[in-house]
């Protein structure tokens, strides 16, 4: 069995919480005392219904609201898969904790009502998941029950999306007619939507290819913490502790310990406590090396004929996060996996308007929820890849250096 | 299928590992918050791994209620002592009088709430800076929001509208003086993970967990071990039944499940079964109001 993580975004009336609920509902993931407390809270409602959205609000305010605010993770499992749901807010003002949610996921489900077609919300959260480069993408047209199960409402939404999703450079995009409210395609093929031929949502998700996301070719290990245990019979021990980012380690691998440029040899590679000859991503190991050489934390241990980039000075997109504005020429803490380095936000080249995708020129400072262009430069070099070309060593965060808040996503051109 | 392929289980185990790894290098005085559990257990052994062939780098730290079964108590004591790991005990006892706190009252006087009173002391006594806890977002509403990450402020209440983003794998641990930073390694699990990781992992567990007889008395359809902190009403009937635990809290307000599951096959068996939620099943604690552990939460529970 393996793991599934997926991200569901929509507007705030598409019925994304009601989506999820169903999922859990029909799959037989909702336990009797949780469909209890939902029935109860549901007594409070002036029309009496079951309010399958109400399963995944969790905060109070939330629940007054009647609004997500932050991203709730519910977790289920079918007998082919274990599935992490990231149930991430829709509104504009929530775009942070969308793509808090989004990028950790293999899969993004884009909800869109029937009766509205392809909304502003709908490129904005499209253009989110191509950013981030979610690698599947499902468009849910959801509400199909409002609009009498129309396949010609379905096919301009299908042709509309098309073109977005040709702007955008999103390869993997599946298309499934729904009615959240009703459970049609969800777990159970609909009965009424008989022009539909594909699988409903739940089938799909078992059976989506996920095996072939992770890189394997491109070997990259980042220096978490050094093991030295100096006791009497480990006296000698020195193991570099760590996660495989991508690509695959062997013992007598010759490497190089990158930024410092030294060369050695794998010598021993253990996983979970026990030796073994060969790791790969995404495991945790500690890797012991043949020369005694001078690596902490933050180092990244490659293979000397497959090399990422070394630089201080890093092009990137970044994705603001804080209430407080980016001011350029601001310094920051830049977090890279587990490379702390202090860094400052040179010059801000231009904004990318998230509804658009046009290039804007930035006037004044850098606001909440924008998305731009811009040039760092760090005190010491960062080991890394483009986003594009390998995501789990493209991207990090920024860190304010006075109030330790995370004030952004960084994905590295 | 590749050969380069975790299951999910060993990606979890995995996932784990790094936040252990994390935290281990991000703070100066780390603990790990040990209830005696089922899934306190699974962080020792998770941690045990993630530092290996080194010893786990930071106490385990046990806030005793004093309600505790003392089957979870032996357990404790032996496995800190089979992993070489420091074992700090605080007892809620102590805050009580300390503090003149008041003890609540009722048949089931529960000490949960005053376990946050003596967590904090703790944390102000070591200057800890993180708190690893066992916590999993699958067990309630709340937790299902809280970041793997997250940030206490110095009466370690947890503000739920002002959560850091926590993007990718990356874990920004820098915090001010005063504050500290609860993290839950196991965030992702669930309660049927636990079970199978246990399984794949032969994990012992105190004997509780498995099936064995035991006097009780039934309250409001639920089975609560009887005990000297239990004050049963003249008409409650004491009766022996055949029990096991589900989760492993205070005997006061933990209740035992009816069963015969004498073995891991068996306990997992019964819990796929099962149409009843872990908490929702066997804790007493929970059910007050609807928001009852995003309360808590504010105010510096785990």
């Amino acid at each position: 069995m393996d793991l599934l993580r997926f991200i569901t975004a929509g507007s705030v009336d598409d019925g994304k919480s009601t989506l999820i609920g169903r999922l859990l509902y029909d799959s037989k993931n909702i336990l009797i005392d949780q469909l209890e407390a939902l029935e109860k809270s549901t007594k409070n409602r002036a029309d009496g219904s079951v309010d399958l959205a109400l399963l995944t609000d969790g905060l109070r305010a939330e629940r007054e609201q009647g609004i997500t605010i932050d991203v709730a993770y519910r977790y289920f499992s079918t007998p082919k898969r274990k599935f992490i749901i990231a149930d991430a807010p829709g509104h504009v003002q929530y775009t942070r904790n969308m793509i808090t949610g989004a990028s950790n996921a293999n899969l993004i489900i884009i909800l869109v009502d029937a009766r509205q077609g392809v909304v502003e919300q709908t490129r904005r959260h499209s253009i989110i998941a191509s950013l981030l480069k979610i690698k599947h993408v499902v468009v849910a047209v959801n509400k199909m029950d409002l609009v009498e199960y129309s396949q010609d409402v379905y096919n301009n939404i299908l042709i509309d999306y098309a073109e977005v999703a040709k702007q955008l450079g999103l390869n993997n995009v599946t298309y499934i007619p729904i009615s959240a409210l009703n459970g049609d395609n969800i777990v159970d093929k609909s009965e009424t939507i008989t022009w539909y031929e594909g699988k409903p949502l739940l089938e799909f998700l078992e059976a989506v290819e996920i095996d072939n996301d992770i890189n394997l070719t491109d070997a990259r290990f980042q220096v978490q913490l050094v093991i030295r245990p100096q006791t009497e019979e480990l006296h000698d021990y020195r193991g570099y502790a760590g996660t495989v980012t991508s690509g695959t380690y062997k013992v007598g691998d010759k490497v190089i310990v990158l930024p410092a440029g030294i060369e050695t040899t794998i010598s021993t590679l253990e996983a979970g406590g026990k030796q073994v000859d060969e790791v790969f991503a995404p495991q945790s190991v500690t890797i012991q090396l043949a020369d005694d050489i001078d690596i902490s934390r933050g180092d990244s241990i490659v293979k000397s004929d497959n090399q990422p980039q070394v630089s201080n000075e890093l092009d990137v997109l970044l994705c603001w996060m804080d209430d407080k504005p980016l001011i350029p020429g601001n310094k920051y803490y830049l977090q890279h996996g587990s490379r702390l380095v202090r860094s400052v936000v040179k010059h801000v080249e231009y904004k990318l308007d998230v509804n658009s995708l046009q290039q804007q020129p930035v006037e004044g400072n850098v606001k909440l929820n924008e998305v731009v262009k811009a040039v760092i430069k760090t005190a010491s070099p960062v080991v890394f890849d483009s986003y594009d070309k390998l995501s789990e060593n493209g991207s990090a965060v920024l860190i304010d250096e006075t109030s330790n808040s995370t004030v952004a996503a960084v994905l590295i051109k | 299928m590749s050969q380069y392929h975790l299951n999910y289980l060993e990606q979890l185990e995995a996932e784990s590992i790094y936040i252990f790894r994390e935290v281990a290098a991000q703070f100066e005085k780390p603990a790990l918050l040990f209830s005696g559990g089922k899934d306190s257990i699974v962080m020792v052994h998770l941690a045990r791994k993630a530092f290996a062939p080194g010893k786990i780098p930071f106490p385990l730290v046990h806030v005793d209620t004093g309600h505790n079964f003392p089957e979870a108590l032996q357990f404790r004591d032996w496995l800190a002592n089979e992993v070489g790991a420091t074992l700090v005990v605080r007892k809620v006892e102590d805050t009580i009088k300390q503090r003149s706190l008041t003890e609540p009252k009722g048949k089931f006087p529960s000490r949960n709430w005053l376990q946050t009173y003596t967590l904090l002391d703790t944390i102000e006594e070591f200057a800890f800076d993180a708190c690893i806890g066992g916590a999993r977002r699958d067990e309630e509403k709340a937790r299902a929001k809280e970041r793997i990450f997250s940030v206490r402020d110095e009466f370690g209440q947890w503000n739920p509208k002002l959560q850091r983003p926590e993007l990718w794998n990356i874990y920004n641990g820098r915090i001010h003086k005063g504050e500290n930073v609860r993290v839950f390694p196991i965030s992702n699990w669930t309660e049927l993970d636990i079970w199978n990781y246990i399984r794949k992992e032969k994990i012992d567990l105190p004997s509780i967990y498995f099936a064995h007889d035991r006097e009780v008395i039934e309250h409001e359809g639920q089975l609560v071990a009887m005990s000297e902190y239990v004050q049963p009403s003249a008409d409650d009937k004491i009766i022996t039944k055949r029990v096991r635990y589900r989760t492993v809290g205070d005997m006061t307000c933990t209740a035992a499940v009816e069963s015969n599951a004498s073995n891991l096959d068996e306990v997992i068996e019964e819990i796929i079964a099962t149409r009843i939620s872990e908490r929702g099943e066997t804790r007493i604690d929970d059910k007050v109001t609807e928001a009852a552990m995003e309360d808590r939460k504010k105010n510096g529970y785990f």
